[in-house]
C-alpha cells in the first residue's frame, strides 16, 4: 500500500483510508461471506470483552467488589438509568436489548483506538445492521403494541388542522430516515475521527512538524476516547427515544 | 473528456457538501450553549436534563451527518 501511495505522487507515505479495509486474516483469497477477516477477529475480541467484563468481572458479586466488578455495576447502572429516564419505567423490560447494543458498541468503539487495531464500528454495514434492527423491532413493537393506532404517531392533535398533513408528512419522512442517520451517525462519527489521527500520523514524517503532530495526535487522541464513549451512549439514548415512540405513539 | 468533468463535477459537490459541517456545528454549538446557560441559571435542575442534552445534539449532528453522506454518494456512487 505504501508504495502504491507514494507512486501516485500523494504527500503521505499512507492512505490514511487504508486502516478501514477489510482483510482476510489468513492468506489473500477473495473475501467470502464466511471467510474469517480482521472484522470477524475484532468483533469477536469485543465480545470476548464484554463477557469478561460483565461474565468474569461480576462472577463471584462480592460484597467489596473488585475493579472489575465495580466498573461493570457502573455500567449496568448507567444504561438501566438512562433506559428508566429516557424511555419511561414500562420499557425497563427491554433493557437487556438496549444494555447489549451499549456494551457492544462500547467495546468496539474502545477495541478500535488501540494502534494498529480494527474499529467494526467504522463501517456502515456494520451500524446498519443495528440500526435497521432497532428500526424494524421499534416499528413491529409499535404495531403489536396498538396496532393501527400506532400510526397516529404521525398524527400530531396538538397542532392546528390545517398543518396536520403537512407535519404528518414530515413526520413520516423523519421516522423512515432514522435508520440512515442512526447508522451513519456512529460510522461516520468513528471513521473520521480514525482518518484524523492517520492523517496527523501521516505528517509525523516530516522532521520539521514532527513534534506539532505528535501532540496533535495526542490531543485527537483524548478526543477519540470521549467521542468513543459519547458516540455509544448517543446510539442507546436514541435507541430508548424510539422505544418510547412505540410504548407511547400518542402525542 | 466528459467523464473527467463529471468527475470533477462529483469532487466539487463533495467539497461542498462539507459546508453542511459547518451548519451541523452551528447547531450542536447552539444547543449545548443554551443548554449551559440554562444549567448556570439553575444547576440543581442541570443533572436531569444532560440525557435531553444529548438527544438534542443527536438531532442537530443528523443533518450535518446527511450533508457527509451526499459527500460519500458523490465521491463512491455517482
Amino acid at each position: 500500500m505504501a508504495s502504491e501511495a507514494q507512486s501516485e505522487g500523494s504527500g503521505l507515505v499512507f492512505h490514511p483510508m487504508d486502516q478501514f479495509i477489510v482483510k482476510p486474516l489468513f492468506g489473500d483469497g477473495p473475501i467470502e461471506w464466511y471467510t474469517i477477516t480482521n472484522v470477524t477477529l475484532w468483533m469477536s475480541l469485543s465480545v470476548v470483552a464484554i463477557i469478561a467484563l460483565l461474565g468474569m468481572g461480576t462472577a463471584r458479586r462480592a460484597i467489596v467488589p473488585s475493579r472489575s466488578q465495580s466498573i461493570g455495576e457502573l455500567a449496568y447502572g448507567f444504561v438501566y438509568k438512562m433506559v428508566e429516564d429516557v424511555a419511561g419505567k414500562d420499557a425497563v423490560g427491554y433493557f437487556p436489548y438496549i444494555m447489549t447494543l451499549f456494551m457492544f458498541i462500547v467495546c468496539a468503539n474502545f477495541l478500535g483506538l488501540l494502534p494498529m487495531s480494527f474499529t467494526t464500528t467504522s463501517h456502515i454495514a456494520v451500524t446498519a445492521v443495528m440500526a435497521m434492527a432497532v428500526f424494524l423491532a421499534v416499528t413491529i413493537l409499535g404495531f403489536v403494541k396498538h396496532g393501527m393506532s400506532f400510526l397516529s404517531l404521525f398524527w400530531i392533535s396538538s397542532a392546528p388542522l390545517v398543518l396536520r398533513p403537512i407535519l404528518a408528512l414530515i413526520e413520516v419522512i423523519s421516522y423512515f430516515v432514522r435508520p440512515v442517520s442512526h447508522s451513519i451517525r456512529l460510522a461516520g462519527n468513528m471513521m473520521a475521527g480514525h482518518a484524523v489521527i492517520k492523517v496527523f500520523a501521516a505528517f509525523a514524517g516530516i522532521a520539521v512538524i514532527a513534534p506539532l503532530s505528535v501532540i496533535a495526535i495526542t490531543v485527537i487522541y483524548a478526543l477519540e476516547v470521549l467521542v468513543s464513549f459519547i458516540q455509544a451512549y448517543v446510539f442507546a439514548i436514541l435507541t430508548c427515544v424510539y422505544l418510547k415512540d412505540a410504548l407511547h405513539p400518542h402525542h | 473528456m466528459e467523464g473527467d468533468i463529471v468527475q470533477m463535477g462529483a469532487y466539487i459537490g463533495a467539497g461542498l457538501a462539507c459546508t453542511g459541517m459547518g451548519g451541523a456545528a452551528v447547531g450542536v454549538g447552539h444547543v449545548v450553549g443554551n443548554f449551559l446557560s440554562g444549567a448556570l441559571r439553575n444547576p440543581s435542575a442541570a443533572a436531569g436534563q444532560t440525557a435531553t442534552m444529548f438527544i438534542g445534539i443527536a438531532f442537530a449532528e443528523a443533518l450535518g451527518i446527511f450533508s457527509f453522506l451526499v459527500a460519500l454518494l458523490l465521491m463512491f456512487a455517482v
